[in-house]
């Protein structure tokens, strides 16, 4: 699903973000993407929904070369990948339901088949009933799930989650996972990017350590690997 | 593109406009101040040219004969001046008429002047009086009826005159008309761009959330420029019809007020009816290109996709 070999990435200041990263994650895996605060996480993730493009190296999402794509054509691979942040980004002035429907309104999905899959989606991360919300009115937890519910609706082969708990109480944080497993199980790729030991040794997944750029970990079923 | 999604260009694209509010006014303004100003113009050039056109209408060649030529001779040279083709029509002015007229033109102060004068001492010749098929050869034609009267061994023709250089004049003045305006509005359409450009920018600006989130999910870059590009339209649009509206209405009344004075001058203005389309056609046009070319100023550069 998503193949990484020998990638690296320089930012203009001349900082080595990543340095020959080769990586292979299958359809359907769950990947928990550890190390250190400025490692280079979050470059591999946005190396992977193209916010950025590798200096060297060659990328492969669902089989597209992202490195190579063509400007016109990123639109329609970010279609396919969800992301979700730490700090949720929803639009303050829509309802729940309007910031969900927002992502296929943008793609120009029919209106009818928008408030269905709508429904569905806020249903499955459980705040149907709050769909006239604002975000403003709901706790960190129900914003993260608006957020992912935001991320899942267009039907993405990957989540891509920069610390989708990082602002998140422990309880809350143990609702999202539950929704992030609920939705691997349905046949999502996602890869996690967090600094939560418990739910790494808890919730046992693939492992991938980062250090200065270079991935010096890869286990199955890993642990955090890091003292707090 | 749905239509669906056009809509809902047009409504993202009104909305940021009043959400803009004195960014989007002083746009408008600015827009409308320009085109004014252009339209003012453009109404002077039309009259211009209106007025050169009535007056070359009315320009004529007149050939004076010499004074003791036989009424044969003039019949003569009448008819070889009428077969040229580019003389539409030749009109013989007798000596008597000719000094009937002078009096006229003199008025009272030329009565003391013409008072000794009468048929039998008239010092003005007779004359013929030629309109031509197409006034900007006048010269030329001059220099044909001059020809005839060279290539006469008698010298029958004494002068051919024509307003030599009005006509040139009026064609100058109508083009440093145009070309003053011209400069003016380079200068006016310059700044209502860039401020229409400042305008769109600070809706990039306000919007980069939602911007950022439509790139994420996939929109396409083209669906994220729409409302921005319909947003400069409007503002462009708007302007030009406002001015459009004052600057006719204002002309329509200056037409029906002052109809009997420039009447006197015998200088006919172009109605509305007959401009109305054209000015208006040429300032919305253009207003609206001009707010479309400032918002692209804007994506070009902010709207980073």
């Amino acid at each position: 699903m998503i193949e990484m070999q020998d990638v690296w990435k320089t930012y203009p200041d001349g900082s080595h973000a990543l340095r020959g990263v080769s990586v292979l994650i299958e359809r359907n895996e769950f990947v928990y993407l550890v190390g250190p605060s400025g490692a280079g996480k979050s470059t591999f993730m946005k190396l992977i929904y193209r916010e950025e493009v590798p200096t060297k190296g060659q990328i492969s999402v669902n089989g597209f070369n992202i490195g190579k794509l063509k400007p016109r054509k990123i639109p329609y691979i970010r279609r396919n990948i969800g992301v979700v942040f730490q700090d949720f980004r929803l639009l303050p002035k829509m309802t729940v339901y309007e910031n969900v429907a927002f992502a296929m309104e943008v793609i120009e999905a029919p209106k009818r088949i928008i408030r269905k899959r709508v429904m569905e989606v806020l249903e499955l991360v459980g705040l149907k009933g709050k769909a006239n919300s604002l975000p403003a009115q709901l706790s960190g937890g129900e914003q993260q799930r608006v957020a992912i519910a935001r991320a899942i609706v267009n039907n993405p082969a990957v989540i891509v989650a920069d610390e989708p708990t990082g602002n998140l109480d422990p309880e809350t944080s143990w609702g999202i996972m539950n929704l992030l497993e609920e939705i691997n199980f349905r046949g999502a790729t996602i890869v996690m990017a967090t600094h939560n030991k418990e739910i790494v040794n808890t919730l046992r997944k693939r492992v991938i350590a980062i250090e200065n750029g270079v991935i010096v970990r890869d286990e199955p079923r890993g642990e955090y690997g890091y003292e707090i | 593109m749905r239509f669906s999604t056009l809509l809902r260009h047009l409504r993202e694209g009104a909305l940021s406009l009043a959400r803009n509010g004195w960014m989007s006014f002083a746009s408008v303004s600015s827009i409308a101040i320009s085109l004014f100003i252009l339209g003012v113009f453009l109404l002077l050039s039309l009259n211009v040219n209106n007025l050169t056109k009535q007056i070359e209408n009315q320009v004529q060649i007149r050939v004076f004969l010499d004074l003791d030529i036989s009424q044969a001779k003039i019949e003569a040279i009448g008819r070889s001046i009428g077969a040229l083709s580019e003389v539409s029509r030749i009109r013989f002015v007798p000596k008597a008429e000719g000094l009937e007229m002078l009096r006229k033109n003199l008025g009272e102060d030329g009565r003391d002047i013409l008072e000794d004068y009468d048929d039998t001492n008239n010092p003005l010749p007779d004359t013929y009086t030629v309109e031509v098929v197409d006034p900007e050869r006048i010269a030329e034609v001059a220099a044909k009826i001059k020809a005839i009267g060279d290539a006469d061994p008698e010298q029958p023709i004494r002068s051919v005159r024509y307003g030599q250089g009005t006509v040139e004049l009026l064609f100058r003045v109508t083009n440093a008309v145009r070309n003053i305006g011209l400069i003016i509005v380079l200068g006016l359409a310059f700044t209502a761009t860039l401020l229409i450009s400042n305008t769109i920018r600070l809706t990039i600006f306000a919007r980069r959330r939602e911007i950022g989130i439509m790139k994420l999910v996939g929109a396409t870059n083209s669906f994220i420029r729409w409302p921005f590009f319909i947003e400069g339209a409007l503002i462009g649009f708007i302007g030009s019809a406002v001015t459009t509206a004052l600057l006719l209405a204002a002309y329509n009344w200056l037409v029906q007020s002052m109809q009997v004075e420039f009447g006197l001058m015998m200088i006919r203005l172009v109605t509305v009816r007959e401009s109305g389309l054209l000015v208006g056609g040429a300032l919305i046009g253009l207003g609206t290109a001009i707010g479309i070319l400032g918002s692209s100023l804007s994506i070009r550069k902010y709207l980073k996709v």
